[in-house]
């Protein structure tokens, strides 16, 4: 058994600023805590298909289907969640009301019932996702793990506040009960809910202020994940031009003089950059939960790059 | 800046009396906002009476134009020279006004109150584009501003704001929102006794899930609403409209990056075919090198020599930083030059990535200088 930091966590909820890294961080903690020959599922809720870009398989259909092999063989599995197949399973499995729940499709009342109740779209979602965390079979879990690509920082309390959300539109019935045990999934001790951010302003603030709002809801926090850390270029602090010149001249480079002028102020722009990053990463630090980086990756989050950052998970006991 | 690309003319666009809306889109995080506070700074110095609508700013920046009231009316900005107004938009108390405005008291007390009413008017995805516009608009019939700027809404695609307010008009007009209205009112043509009688089916499946209060108060909630907007979907086409008139101006805002130049690409096409007027395209937070002369792959090689030699350390790792730069700045190149073969006559200006956040006036003033070039 590894010693990571979120042992016995089997929901990992990975939410962000919008463009930050989310779904990237998702498919690697999933590769991460797949390693070593565990089951984890992978879920996406918001219709994108972006696990399938990241993992450069056709798009997914509504199904729990292999995707991936970890690093010392344990295997990912993926499934992006529609909420209109989510009800219909709602319906069948409590009501027994497949049929009616086609109709309903077909006349868009799934489609008008989840637009002007997002809420209820969201317990849909979430009550998928829950479904798997708590599955089991031959008296075992089916999932060591499940990881679910969330919706952005933004839009992430309400999210999983189900309760909340629900409780102003259902107060009692079917629909509030399943909210209910939504809630006990999400708000127990086997969940984290993890943040990505970048070393600038916003994705720092909102990931600040998604802390403070997921603890003020009583959901549980999980760690913050730094993403595109550029290479650590030792600080090169100031730099003397006359020391810059000789070096150039030493490499042969014409024009020793006037380029040194020139790369001296593009070391101190650099310097001014990386001064800022320790201030953003200062900043977030306050938050007072784990911190991992992951690097930039020069050719992009390819597949290549997700084991990568994988890798960098689980040498920083993120998994 | 690929050679043939003609230059976006930003002094031209604000002092034009002809320029009454310039609209800043984009994909998410390019910089919208601060590029429609920034062309708000730079055309009230010009002597426009500028009004800029801004949509979730970063707080510092919200902060330096003065918005930290958010009562969904234009404040003039203290520090600012000219006649500069800012505002931060309320979606959901825009949408309250809406009704307000179309209702009589005792109707819109009903839809206020009601819980459908408050979870779409604070979550439906399409409700902060509409509201923009809808604020765009009053903007526009008050006259108080010979200039209006709107910053739109954050997503992940441009395009979201010209497909979210018909979105939301088709949802509000739709067939469902009708046949749930159906039987609030009195139903004597057979069409809607049709639609009843299978009402009364999906009506019985819905109260099984849902239980009957929800049920109640989505009827009361459509019905309530329907009266309200005859013609919700007219008032966007309305707004649409404003946006074609020849007033009106398009700025793109992307990032050197790939997919925030094809989210550009699809839009500056989609706003030809709605006939919409594009001014041009920022490519904002361009990444350049004081030591330009030197080629990453120059830099590279002298760094490894001197590596390999163990002499001049320092140099070696300076002349690494530099190759990658470099190699950022001929990516960056590169995205911009796939734009402009496909798109030879967008007019394109560049505005540097400036070495810390954008978050006060002066920043802005900067930034207004790059735009237009200066
Ligand atoms: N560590 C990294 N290095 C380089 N590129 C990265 C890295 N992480 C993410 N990216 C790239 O950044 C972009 C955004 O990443 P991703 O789609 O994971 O973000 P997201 O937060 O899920 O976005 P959205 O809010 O749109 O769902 C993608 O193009 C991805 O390939
Ligand atoms: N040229 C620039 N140089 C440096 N920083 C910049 C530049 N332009 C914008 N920024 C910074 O980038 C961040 C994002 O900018 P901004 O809020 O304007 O983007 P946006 O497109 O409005 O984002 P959203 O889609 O979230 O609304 C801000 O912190 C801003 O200060
Ligand atoms: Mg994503
Ligand atoms: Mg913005």
């Amino acid at each position: 058994m590894r010693d990571t930091d979120w042992d016995g966590v089997r929901l990992h909820v990975v939410t962000g600023k919008g463009g930050t890294g989310k779904t990237t961080a998702a498919a690697a903690l999933a590769l991460a805590l797949a390693a070593g020959g565990r089951k984890v599922l992978l879920v996406e809720v918001e219709g994108r298909q972006g696990i399938a870009q990241v993992f450069d398989v056709p798009p997914l259909p509504y199904g729990e289907r292999k995707i991936a092999v970890a690093p010392g063989g344990g295997d990912v599995y993926a499934l992006a969640v529609d909420p209109e197949e989510a009800m219909l399973e709602y319906l069948e499995m409590f009501y027994g009301l497949r049929r009616m729940g086609k109709v309903l499709t077909r006349m868009g009342v799934v489609d008008f019932a989840t637009t002007i109740a997002p809420g209820l779209r969201d317990v849909l979602v979430t009550g998928k996702t829950s479904e798997a965390v708590r599955r089991r079979a031959d008296g075992r879990r089916v999932y060591d793990a499940v990881v679910l690509d969330a919706p952005p920082t933004g839009r992430i309390a309400r999210f999983l506040n189900v309760t909340q959300e629900i409780a102003g539109l259902a107060r009692v019935g079917p629909i509030k009960t399943h909210a209910d045990l939504v809630r006990r999934v999400v708000a127990s001790p086997e969940t984290a809910v993890h943040f990505v951010a970048l070393l600038e302003e916003m994705p720092v603030q909102e990931t600040l202020d998604g802390v403070a709002e997921l603890r003020a809801a009583g959901l549980p926090i999980g760690g913050i994940f730094i993403n595109m850390v550029r290479p650590a270029l030792e600080e090169l602090g100031q730099v003397d031009v006359s020391e810059l010149v000789l070096g150039l001249k030493a490499a042969g480079v014409p024009d020793a003089p006037g380029l040194a002028e020139s790369l001296a102020q593009e070391v101190s722009e650099h310097a001014h950059r990386v001064e800022l990053e320790k201030r953003e990463r200062e900043t977030l630090a306050t938050a007072g939960i784990p911190m991992y980086d992951l690097p930039l990756l020069a050719d992009g989050a390819d597949l290549t790059g997700i084991y990568e950052l994988a890798e960098a998970m689980r040498e920083q006991g993120a998994a | 800046m690929p050679r043939k690309a003609p230059v976006l003319d930003v002094d031209a666009v604000l002092d034009d009396e002809g320029t009454r809306i310039i609209v800043c889109c984009g994909s998410g995080g390019v910089g919208k906002t601060t590029t429609a506070a920034a062309l708000g700074v730079r055309a009230a110095e010009r002597g426009r009476s500028v009004v800029v609508l801004t949509v979730d700013p970063a707080r510092r920046l919200a902060q330096a134009m003065g918005l930290s009231e958010l009562d969904n009316t234009p404040r003039k900005v203290a520090g600012a020279e000219g006649e500069l107004f800012a505002m931060m938009l309320d979606m959901k108390r825009t949408f309250d006004e809406i009704i307000e405005a179309h209702a009589d008291p005792e109707r819109a007390r009903q839809i206020l109150t009601n819980p459908f009413y408050q979870s779409l008017s604070s979550s439906f995805s399409g409700t902060q584009e509409y509201m923009a516009m809808e604020k765009l608009g009053q903007l526009r019939r008050s006259g108080d501003w010979d200039l209006i700027i709107v910053d739109t809404p954050p997503s992940r695609s441009a395009l979201d704001f010209l497909d979210a307010p018909e979105r939301l008009g088709r949802f509000l007009d739709g067939r469902l929102i009708r046949l749930l209205s159906a039987p609030a009112k009195a139903g004597g043509r057979s069409a809607f006794k049709l639609l009843n009688a299978g009402f009364g089916l999906v009506a019985g499946a819905l109260t099984k899930v849902l239980g009957a209060q929800v049920l109640k108060d989505i009827q009361t909630f459509v019905s309530a609403l329907d009266a309200v907007f005859g013609g919700f979907r007219q008032r966007a086409d309305q707004t649409y409209r404003l946006l074609q008139a020849p007033g009106t101006a398009f700025i793109v805002v992307a990032a050197p990056e790939r997919d925030a130049m094809r989210e550009a690409s699809y839009f500056v096409e989609r706003l030809a075919e709605e006939r919409m007027p594009l001014a041009g395209l920022v490519v904002n937070r361009v990444h350049r090198s004081p030591a330009a002369a030197l080629s990453a792959t120059r830099s590279g090689a002298a760094a490894e020599d001197l590596e390999t030699r163990g002499e001049h350390q320092l140099t070696a790792a300076v002349l690494r930083l530099h190759a990658g730069r470099m190699q950022l700045a001929a990516r960056e190149k590169r995205e911009q030059e796939h734009f402009a073969s496909a798109h030879p006559a967008v007019p394109i200006v560049q505005v540097p990535a400036m070495p810390e956040d954008v978050h006060d006036l002066t920043g802005l003033r900067e930034i207004g200088a790059r735009l237009a070039g200066v």
